[in-house]
């Protein structure tokens, strides 16, 4: 029951993620790409990481894909006039898709696997208690700097997109 | 108390240096002379009184500023060392260096560069007291380099003629070598006796405890006597000397005559204990110094530019310096250094008197009878030309009768080298002075015109160093020395001293009568025939050759200047093209392959991610798949 | 506690996530719509993700899980600033087709 579970929601991200690049229309790419991020969220919870799902969820497909679809509609961009690439081009790119497929799975195939053997330990370490104490204990540096990150890349954005005066 | 005011003796000319050389344009000649005057003038006063102290006390005045370098079990100092020795080298560099200061205000008033002048005088005065003051051989080769500099600046100064810059090339190439060996020197030193300080050096000897490579030793003396021969000009590194008289007479006079070329006789005396140990190099020494003294008086002989008859008496005097070096009789030769510095610095500044009244004339042929005009300028010239002549009561009889002394308890032909160096010394110093004061006036009606008295600040430094060569000689009489027992304690092992026995009155009457014999020959040919020395071109037979100083000039062109050009043209012409082209070759394929690889930077954005993306799969193929 | 690895197995996953990497790749190579070009950045960062919480679950170690965070805080600070030069290319360029940022050619 499972097995046919991860199936299906492989297969659905992995259609809307094609449906993502191949949409005409980046609303529709944009849509596309949120259900994509909802089945990735999918595999979590079957991970049983339920915590980082519902992280997933606020931030991807709340924070971010919101963020993309304002500045599309803030760009006008709401229609299907983008041209294709010249034929050369998208030769190259599905060339490069093979290439990259195939050597990422050669690679992962040669890789044996070794002795280690997956056994269920039982023990607690996806909760939201543990990962907290992990990320503000082990990781309370890391977790700063991310905050300062965060903060710089904002003051980063809002001048970017700021109007210049150019003077005349 | 002591430390700061060894630092004033040093800041003073330093600053006098600096006034002139960044704000000197701005002063009038005359301002910015006395400035360079009166900051040697301060640092005179300052060894005045550390003379008098350490006369008194007889205990040197150590100053140590700070650790220069610190290496394992091997520490060198920045410190000065005011002891009996540098103080009196000290006390006729400022003193003298003040008087040519006060002479050279006057003799080079009309240069539009008097500021520079000063400056580099200034600066030659600081690093001679550099030099002498050091504690240590490092701080010593500081002043060393720093005067061979300052006497390059100032032998081109008037840079304008090539000629003149290159008499100053010469003297600073000549310098070089000589500084070669002395750096060696002090490595070897250095490596002995685990440092460079003097008193360290001293002890190590004194103590006898250590086990010094003899050997390694000899070669150490060998190459600071290399060093000195540089600086001092000896053969065979003597040339340069007659060529330095390019630079204006003052600076003949201070650094070329009185000081600087002193600096060897001072490092020998200065690492006199060293010397000691080394018998045969001692006397190498004693024999460079006697060849010297003859080829530089033979030389002298036949030269008919003022200047350049004083510069060859000053190698033969340098020479008969050397000489008792290598007996072993330190005092001595500095004895011969001090009234050497009064008289010869008088007989310069005297001829730079004569030269300023001819407007730049120097060839003897075209002077005479400026007895009559410059009443003064002969005086000191005629008291300085029997100091140096030998005759009795004169400074000069005394230190040369010493050295000769000394040559001749140890070593008969040396003394009867150094002995016909002397008459021929007579000779030529009255051949010179007969030419040009005596007789009738040989030059142009315009010149005779202008035949003047030299003014005040030209005539008071010679009558002041025309009394010291007067009565220099006081300060080291025979058998009562003053200097012997003031030098005591520098030097380790002291020269013998010989009664006033019948030997010695002998050997005096010998040196008188042989300097009366030249002054006689000079007489003779000069005054009784009124001879005048033929044109160049009617030069011949052996005079030629001596008047053409034995081609050595020619010889080291021929054999050392000249193959190293033709090294140089191979290098430059085979090697350098050969490397140019190689490296300019690697150029030239950098610029085809940029040039065609500028066409793959074609600015699209797509076209760099598809290279990315082609790139980081080979990396991964590389890494995993291999 | 059930696992779904006990089940599936760590392979299949790391095919997925390879797979979803490539189709990112391959949508970042062929659109020229830079705000396409984003997107496929984004699920190439979220086939990582999913590799790092899979490995994770696997090891049963809950640093997986943390860097996942971190991924997701780089993801947003460069998605806020990424758009927000789009926007600044926008009000130059009027579009903002890739193939018309020719200027960065030196």
């Amino acid at each position: 029951m499972i097995t046919t579970l991860f199936y299906i929601l492989s297969a659905f991200t992995l259609a809307t993620a094609f449906l993502t690049i191949f949409s005409k229309n980046p609303i529709h790419s944009a849509i596309y790409l949120v259900l994509c991020f909802f089945s990735i969220a999918g595999h979590y919870l079957m991970f049983n990481a339920q915590f980082l799902a519902i992280v997933h969820i606020i931030v991807y497909s709340g924070a971010i894909m919101i963020l993309m679809l304002f500045t599309i509609m803030l760009m006008n961009l709401n229609k299907e006039d983008e041209k294709n690439k010249t034929l050369w081009s998208r030769l190259a790119a599905v060339i490069s898709f093979c290439l990259v497929a195939l050597v990422l799975l050669a690679a992962f195939i040669k890789a044996q696997q070794t002795g280690y053997t997956y056994e269920v330990s039982g023990e607690d370490y996806q909760s939201i208690k543990v990962l907290g104490q992990v990320l503000l204990n082990d990781y309370m540096v890391p977790f700063e700097f991310a905050s300062v990150l965060l903060l710089v890349s904002m003051i980063g954005a809002v001048l970017l997109s700021k109007k210049e005066h150019i003077n005349n | 108390m002591e430390t700061n005011l060894a630092l004033l003796l040093l800041l003073a000319p330093l600053a006098g240096f600096l006034i002139n050389i960044f704000a000197g344009k701005k002063l009038s000649g005359n301002l910015s002379g006395t400035l360079g005057s009166l900051a040697v003038a301060v640092s005179f006063a300052v060894t005045l009184f550390f003379f008098l102290q350490v006369n008194n006390t007889g205990e040197p005045v150590m100053v140590n500023l700070y650790t220069w370098m610190k290496m394992v079990n091997f520490d060198i100092n920045f410190g000065f060392q005011l002891d009996q020795l540098s103080l009196l080298w000290l006390m006729f560099v400022t003193g003298i260096g003040t008087l040519i200061h006060i002479y050279s205000i006057s003799y080079m008033h009309d240069d539009e560069n008097i500021h520079k002048f000063f400056a580099y005088l200034n600066l030659f005065v600081l690093f001679m007291m550099i030099l002498v003051m050091g504690s240590n051989l490092l701080i010593m080769f500081i002043g060393w380099e720093g005067v061979g500099l300052c006497s390059y600046l100032l032998i081109g100064f008037w840079y304008k003629k090539q000629e003149y810059n290159d008499a100053a090339k010469k003297a600073f190439i000549m310098n070089r070598i000589g500084d070669l060996g002395f750096l060696i020197g002090i490595f070897i030193i250095g490596y002995l006796f685990h440092s460079v300080e003097y008193n360290d050096i001293r002890n190590i000897i004194a103590s006898g405890e250590a086990d010094i490579d003899m050997a390694w030793l000899g070669i150490a003396a060998l190459c600071l006597f290399i060093g000195a021969c540089g600086k001092s000009a000896q053969i065979p590194l003597y040339t340069w000397l007659p060529d330095a008289m390019a630079g204006p007479t003052p600076v003949s006079a201070l650094i070329h005559a009185a000081t600087m070329v002193t600096a060897g006789i001072f490092m020998i005396t200065r690492l006199n204990f060293v010397f000691d140990l080394t018998p045969d190099i001692q006397h190498i020494i004693a024999i460079v110094g006697a060849i010297t003294s003859l080829m530089a008086a033979t030389i002298g002989l036949a030269q008919n530019d003022i200047k350049k008859v004083l510069a060859y008496s000053t190698v033969s005097q340098l020479g008969l310096m050397f000489m008792a070096l290598g007996f072993g009789a330190y005092e001595v030769a500095v004895f011969h250094v001090i009234t050497h510095a009064f008289f010869k610095a008088c007989l310069f500044l005297g001829s730079g008197s004569v030269i300023h009244a001819m407007h730049g004339e120097q060839d003897m042929r075209n002077m005479g009878g400026l007895k009559k005009v410059m009443g003064i300028t002969f005086a000191t010239f005629m008291i300085s030309t029997l100091a140096i002549s030998g005759l009795p009561p004169f400074s000069g009889f005394f230190s040369k009768d010493e050295i000769l002394m000394t040559a001749f308890h140890h070593d008969k032909v040396l003394w009867i080298i150094g002995s016909l160096a002397s008459i021929m010394t007579a000779f030529y110093m009255f051949r010179l002075v007969f030419l040009t004061f005596y007789k009738d006036f040989r030059g142009t009606e315009e010149q005779k015109h202008h035949l003047h008295e030299s003014p005040g600040l030209i005539t008071f430094p010679l009558i002041v160093l025309a009394i010291l060569a007067l009565v220099g000689g006081a300060i080291s009489l025979p058998g009562s020395s003053w200097l012997n027992h003031y030098l005591a304690p520098v030097i380790a092992n002291p020269a013998q001293h010989h009664a006033l026995g019948t030997t010695e009155y002998m050997l005096m009457g010998i040196a008188v009568v042989g300097a009366l014999i030249g002054i006689g020959l000079a007489y003779t040919k000069y005054i009784s025939k009124a001879q005048v020395p033929p044109q160049d071109s009617e030069i011949t037979g052996f005079t030629k050759v001596v008047y053409n100083k034995f081609y050595v000039d020619e010889i080291y062109m021929a054999v050392i200047v000249k193959p190293i050009y033709a090294i140089g043209s191979f290098f430059k012409n085979v090697t350098e093209a050969a490397i140019s082209g190689f490296v300019f070759g690697l150029g030239r394929a950098a610029t085809l392959i940029g040039a065609q690889g500028r066409y793959i930077q074609n600015g699209s954005v797509g076209f760099y991610l598809l290279i990315f993306v082609l790139g980081m799969c080979s990396v991964i193929a590389y890494i995993f798949l291999k | 506690m059930e696992n779904i690895l006990q089940e599936i197995g760590i392979d299949n996953y790391i095919y997925l996530s390879a797979l979803l990497f490539c189709v990112g790749a391959f949508g970042v190579l062929y659109r020229r719509n830079a705000i396409v070009m984003f997107m496929s950045i984004e699920i190439m960062l979220n086939a990582v993700n999913l590799l790092l919480v899979a490995f994770s679950t696997y090891h049963q170690d809950a640093a997986g899980q943390v860097f996942v965070f971190f991924s997701m805080a780089v993801a947003a600070a460069e998605v806020a600033v990424g758009l927000a030069i789009l926007v600044a290319v926008y009000r130059n360029i009027s579009n903002i087709d890739i193939d018309n940022l020719k200027k960065l050619k030196g």
